[in-house]
């Protein structure tokens, strides 16, 4: 009897039939919901035998544009999740006062909101930021891919296993309790003995590896394969801001992956750096994860930025107004994203020196924000503005992102602080400036460049209606919130005594429920488009009469991006050739040397997957085994020569011939 | 690693020559040669730059540790350089600048990240509660 208890937890670790919830009705309908959609999904893909075309075509491909597709399906799939995570808390708030206990226990709220932080932020926001960085960037700098096509496909893979692992936790175990940045001692192994906390690490450094690889990729395509004749200064914003954000990512990113190992350290050995006892210090847990938290918001709001900007000037049909201004402005924002980070824990317990260092730096962000507000209103101001859906996006993006910077800098006056920090005022702020900036700038870039990725528009109509519900749903969900913190109700509360605070939860699950149709808006402006592609036909390849690189070759722009590398005399390098009568060549093509599709990411980031889940659940054979097999994998790939080809010089012509059809059907 | 970056020079090869590998890169204006005399300055510089800190902490050359300590340190500063210069072929104009404006980013960063948490922990230690009630007693 004795052996076999021994056998299996060799076999299996702290993994048994206790792991899996059946004891819990929402999780047991969630999985029987979930394994029946996917197995059908898997029946379709079957039945309509596309098995081999996603194999061939997208899971092993290299090219950018695909890659960058595939993380914006990733970055939609989670956000439904996400989502789900929001509107199951707002229900539970909005219900649970007095004598009512809601429907969430306690320790399954606790899962809940920190799987939302988590999820939105690492496996929505920036598979969704990297996916259009992966779309746009090298199309706008002139080049046929990323510098490390393989690189590229390697670090989406690790993104997937991050977010298989986080989703994995809903089914088998569970995850962490604590919030999404994890702070100690609360997630040390004294009060998270179960399988949350590792979940968490784990997924996050998985992913953290796609991340930081895909942040050096970018970085080494802008600084080295821009067009010739595209200077610095006159790169188009989007790629600034693309960047900027790389760099920070390359900086930032080693803190988090160095915090998170003290953290596991802490967890699997019985280290001591973050716990109450034997000289271990908790607040250092706090001070360094926040060294890469407030960068990661730059991260992701700078690209997003770049997004207004192009969509601004596009629509304004004017070149952006104040173009070095808004270069510097991100630069500065970038340095100074490094100086702010103790605001969010000003109450931790600093002297008034260092809380004042930390406010004035943090008011100081603002103004190169502010002055980047101005550079879009003035690039507006006199121009023929179109208020197709990217721009609704973008003047919906204004209004509201200015009052969550004001709401920000109104926290970054540390005795203001004081009072309402973990309070609902906080989150009303950070959701104000996340979903009023980076959710909005997401959906304009994606109404954007849809065209350019796919070949047909997003249907504008459901676009609008999208659009409509966010707006008005983000205000009726969050302004309440605001109030409420101001009245001093705390954070991540599950239950209320207070019936008079009910009325104002209710109205914030009015203004969830419209996010929803938001969202269901989206989806069926996918399927409405997908269906009605004919009509909505890009055959131009510049819908929007577009200022930069990637409107001058077609929709969607071929396996090798250019036929011939553009030459770049100006800003706004298209709008400069469309207004010098530039003529297409239509011969004289030559064989374009291309890298070749590989299936070692999606092998190597299977198998850091496969280790992550044995380490979670402590199966050491298996992480063994599996990191053994990563290494010799990733090594075995080096010796794989057989990596790139020539598109020959009739396929151009062909292609290229079938576009300059398409071009003399326009006019 | 080589094959991926042909890869790249090759998806990048302008419209003159899109089906070569352009053979501009990481010359002119790149890394400059290395040498045999250069590695071995390199290498024997370290060697000395390892061998006195490992005499200092072995003979106890100087009487406190703290001393001990701060001089190992500056002497593994000045060998971060030694590498840099003379086996990562890094200098001011190296890849037209962007190495050394990656080390001097690169440098403000490590500075504000260090010197920003020792100030901000000595700070939060300072003014925390005493963990027990003799230490209170004993409290300045």
């Amino acid at each position: 009897m004795h052996e076999t208890a021994n056998t299996t937890s060799f076999l299996f670790g702290r993994l048994s039939w206790d792991a899996i919830p059946f004891h819990e009705p929402i999780l047991l309908w969630t999985f029987i919901a979930v394994a029946i959609g996917g197995v059908a999904l898997l029946a379709l893909i079957t039945r309509l035998g596309a098995w081999g075309m996603l194999w061939r075509d997208w899971f092993t491909s290299v090219d950018h544009k695909k890659i960058g597709i595939m993380y914006i399906v990733l970055g939609v799939v989670m956000l439904l999740r996400g989502f789900s995570d929001a509107i199951m808390m707002r229900i539970q708030q909005a219900w649970a006062f007095g004598d009512s206990m809601g429907y969430l226990p306690p320790h399954h709220y606790d899962q809940i909101f920190t799987a939302h932080g988590v999820i939105m932020i690492f496996f929505v926001a920036m598979p969704l930021v990297v996916g259009l960085m992966n779309i746009v960037v090298p199309l706008q700098i002139g080049a046929r891919d990323v510098a490390f096509p393989f690189l590229n496909n390697f670090s989406f893979w690790m993104t997937v296993a991050g977010a298989v692992l986080v989703m994995l936790s809903l089914f088998v175990g569970e995850f962490a309790k604590t919030g999404w940045l994890a702070y100690p001692p609360l997630s040390g192994i004294a009060y998270s003995p179960d399988v949350g906390v590792d979940y968490y690490a784990w997924s996050l450094q998985i992913a953290g590896v796609g991340t930081l690889l895909s942040g050096v990729n970018f970085i080494v395509t802008i600084v080295k394969m821009r067009a010739p004749g595209m200077t610095l200064m006159k790169m188009p914003i989007f790629t600034w801001t693309a960047l900027c954000t790389n760099v920070l990512i390359v900086a930032a990113f080693p803190v988090l992956t160095a915090v998170l190992a003290l953290l596991s350290l802490d967890r699997y050995v019985g280290t001591n750096f973050f716990t109450n006892d034997f000289g271990g210090n908790a607040m250092m847990y706090v001070n360094l994860i926040w060294i890469w938290g407030h960068p990661e918001v730059y991260i992701l709001i700078l690209p997003v930025f770049g997004v207004f900007s192009e969509v601004v000037s596009t629509f304004s049909g004017k070149k952006l107004f104040g173009y070095a201004s808004m270069v510097y402005a991100t630069v500065v924002i970038t340095i100074l994203s490094y100086l702010v980070w103790l605001h969010h824990f000003f109450t931790m317990g600093s002297g008034a020196s260092v809380n004042s260092f930390f406010g004035i730096t943090t008011m100081i962000i603002s103004i190169p924000t502010g002055a980047k507000m101005f550079n879009w209103l003035f690039t507006m101001y006199r121009g023929r503005i179109r208020f197709e859906v990217p721009m609704l996006w973008a003047v919906g993006f204004m209004v509201t992102f200015v009052v969550g910077g004001m709401t920000g800098v109104l926290l970054a006056v540390p005795p203001a602080d004081f009072v309402l920090h973990n309070s609902l005022f906080l989150i009303a702020h950070f959701h104000n400036v996340i979903i009023g900036g980076v959710v909005f700038g997401l959906f304009a870039g994606i109404n954007y460049w849809f065209p350019k990725a796919m070949g047909f528009r997003l249907d504008p109509f459901w676009g609008k209606v999208s659009f409509w519900f966010w707006l008005s749903g983000y205000w009726i969900a969050f302004t309440p919130l605001y109030v409420l913190g101001l009245m001093g109700v705390t954070r991540r509360l599950s239950h209320f005594d207070d019936p008079s605070l009910q009325i104002w939860f209710q109205i914030a699950l009015v203004g969830a429920v419209l996010i929803l149709f938001g969202i269901m808006a989206f989806l069926v402006q996918l399927y409405v488009s997908i269906r009605d592609r004919a009509r909505l036909r890009d055959s131009s390849g510049d819908p929007w009469n577009g200022r930069t690189l990637e409107w001058s070759t077609s929709s969607p722009a071929p396996a090798y991006n250019f036929a011939f590398t553009p030459r770049v005399h100006e800003q706004d390098a298209w709008a400069d050739m469309k207004q010098r009568g530039h003529r297409r060549p239509t011969s004289g093509f030559l064989p374009i040397h291309m890298p070749k599709n590989t299936a070692a990411g999606i092998v190597l980031a299977g198998l850091a997957m496969a280790c992550g889940f044995a380490l979670i659940w402590h199966i050491w054979w298996m992480a063994g085994a599996a990191f053994v097999a990563l290494v010799a994998s990733a090594i075995a790939h080096t010796f794989n020569s057989d990596r790139d080809f020539h598109i020959p010089a009739e396929e151009v012509a062909r292609v290229e011939g079938e576009r300059t059809r398409l071009l003399a059907q326009q006019v | 690693m080589s094959t991926t970056h042909h890869n790249a020079s090759g998806a990048h090869g302008g419209a003159d020559e899109p089906h070569v590998h352009s053979h501009d890169h990481g010359h002119g204006g790149g890394a400059p040669h290395s040498t045999l005399k250069g590695y071995m300055t390199g290498f024997v510089l370290s060697v000395i730059l390892t061998a006195i800190p490992f005499w200092i902490v072995m003979g106890d050359v100087f009487k406190s540790n703290h001393t001990a300590t701060v001089v190992v340190l500056a002497f593994a500063f000045v060998q971060i350089f030694v590498h840099m210069v003379y086996f990562l072929h890094m200098n001011t104009s190296s890849e037209g600048g962007w190495n050394m404006l990656a080390l001097i980013f690169t440098g403000v960063l490590v500075i504000i990240t260090l010197s920003g948490s020792l100030w901000v922990m000595y700070h939060m230690n300072a003014n925390m509660m005493p963990p027990s009630v003799h230490d209170m007693r004993n409290m300045p």
